[in-house]
């Protein structure tokens, strides 16, 4: 049983990867917009906002890979539309094969796809000064956070990529994940804004994602916040993998 | 050559011969999506080797019962097997029984052809997918495109790919919902011979169309699906039986536009060639 959805999901993945190196497009338009705000807010806003003593490039870019994450499952959730809507999503469904694997297959490349995206948003931000006193540990954790906020983000993405009417409907519900960052630490620290902001800033799970891929990189202890961040990232992940393999089966019945 | 053999001819098609060995048995089938009832107790055989077709207007429930079939959707009561397997008890037997090819070919535009049926012999774990694509791609004359994406194409040309892809793996039974539908005159005549050699190899085809002449064309039995019941089910002669009799009356045939159509334009079409190539 588990060979065989090994089996399918390596055929379907290979499929899927093929499309993305035959529209790498994608890619980069998952990346122009997080380096456009790089840019942005480096080279214009960043002179005035007072973030401590460290460069302003260091402070921005957790908030930025998480901004390039969100931006890149739109693009998982429009895969699964295209696939849907196209009628081989139901071809491949009346295969004698694993049918989880047609979702897995999904999550692999998603996972794959963002990954380059993020690579290539670091290293326009090495390009502009970011530096980092990581170790390797410290990268390997770094690495694990943006894995798992992944994975909970394209499994949320795997329902409207189900679900959805329209190519706008596919990519549209990540609109709202792009924004969230700006309501956050990411951009500036928390303790400037007025009560009802900071309170929710503090209290989503940008701010503690963010907070510790910051002390990460920065070479320093992570405190608590790490915890929170861990169980924002697991909670989510489960909440939205339940709900897509529910949304999932219901489309059989 | 397969094609030279007529319909009424076609071996293992037992017509008017009770056999015991039905490739596809409905009975009973019923669907409703809330108030509206799709499928209002559907009921038919399929004996193997046969080419059947399920005739119906657009929403009469042939792509519904089709699905059901396919292992794609559940009915609400009622019974459906494939090949001797229950959809509903085995469904993972049933889906190794039958291959489907929808109603807008379901192929990958992205890739090439031939990667298209390589992906679909790998899915179905047959040996030697590549092998497998090339003899594939042979006999449906698209060996000269098999190394272009799907995206450039003709209706016709995709419709091939999309049987081509279903014949893989040898599944008993064939279901084509609609596989002319939208497609050029020149290409539905494609397909037409397409599917008639495939039954001359003893295929068990179910086909849906709305159009009536393919029916009568291509069909050993016939069923009408109308308002989610079968309102008849026979052979054409039987169905035709049905009618009043004949009245002998003398016209003047004109062609119609499709015979004017296809004797400037011609009749180029790729045959159908042996696995051998």
């Amino acid at each position: 049983m588990n060979t065989d959805l090994l089996h399918d999901t390596t055929v379907l993945t290979r499929r899927s990867l093929r499309h993305i190196l035959r529209s790498p497009d994608t890619i980069i338009t998952t990346a122009i917009t997080p380096i456009a705000m790089l840019l942005l807010f480096v080279y214009v806003l960043g002179g005035a906002i007072k973030v401590g003593t460290g460069r302003y490039v260091d402070y921005l870019l957790p908030g930025i890979l998480l901004i390039t994450v969100a931006s890149g499952i739109a693009y998982t959730a429009l895969r699964l539309y295209t696939d849907i809507s196209g009628g081989i999503f139901e071809r491949f469904q009346s295969l004698p094969i694993t049918r989880s694997a047609l979702l897995w297959s999904h999550v692999l490349t998603s996972l794959v796809a963002n990954l380059v995206s993020l690579a290539l948003v670091v290293l326009v931000a090495v390009a502009m000064g970011f530096r980092s006193s990581a170790g390797v540990p410290a990268w390997l954790a770094v690495a694990g956070i943006l894995l798992l906020f992944t994975l909970a983000l394209t499994w949320l993405a795997v329902i409207p990529g189900l679900t959805a009417t329209s190519v706008d409907g596919a990519s549209g519900f990540a609109y709202p994940l792009i924004f969230l960052p700006f309501i956050s630490s990411a951009f500036v620290p928390t303790s400037g804004m007025p009560g009802p902001v900071r309170a929710f800033a503090e209290h989503q799970p940008v701010t503690p994602i963010v907070n510790t891929i910051r002390d990460l990189l920065a070479g320093q202890p992570v405190a608590a916040d790490a915890w929170i961040a861990l169980a924002w990232c697991v909670g989510l992940l489960a909440l939205a993998y339940t709900l897509a393999m529910r949304t999932y089966r219901s489309r059989l019945a | 050559m397969m094609g030279g053999l007529t319909l009424t001819q076609r071996q293992g098609c037992n017509l008017g011969v009770m056999t015991t060995e039905h490739a596809i048995d409905i009975a009973g089938l019923t669907k409703s999506y809330g108030e509206h009832i799709v499928l209002a107790g559907v009921g038919l055989s399929v004996p193997a080797g046969c080419v059947f077709a399920l005739l119906g207007s657009n929403g009469a429930g042939k792509t519904t019962t089709v699905k059901i079939l396919a292992t794609l959707l559940k009915a609400d009561g009622g019974t459906a097997s494939v090949n001797g397997y229950d959809v509903a008890a085995q469904p993972a037997q049933v889906r190794e029984s039958i291959s489907l090819t929808g109603q807008f070919a379901a192929v990958d535009e992205v890739l090439t052809g031939r990667e298209n049926l390589v992906l679909v012999a790998q899915l179905r774990r047959v040996e030697n997918p590549g092998g497998i694509a090339d003899d594939l791609l042979a006999r449906f004359g698209l060996t000269d495109a098999g190394g272009r994406r799907v995206a450039t194409y003709s209706g016709g040309m995709r419709r091939r790919l999309d049987i081509a892809m279903s014949l893989i793996g040898n599944p008993a039974v064939l279901v084509l919902d609609e596989p002319t539908t939208g497609l050029d005159p020149q290409s539905r005549i494609e397909v037409w011979h397409t599917i008639e050699e495939l039954a001359g190899q003893g295929t068990t085809v179910l086909l849906t169309t709305q159009y009536l002449g393919e029916a009568e064309q291509l069909a050993d039995r016939i069923a009408i699906l109308h308002q989610g019941r079968i309102i008849a089910n026979g052979t054409l002669a039987e169905l035709k039986a049905l009618l009043p009799p004949t009245q002998v009356e003398y016209v003047q045939k004109q062609p119609t536009l499709e015979e004017i159509f296809l004797a400037i334009v011609g009749h180029d079409r790729p045959r159908l060639q042996g696995p051998n190539r």
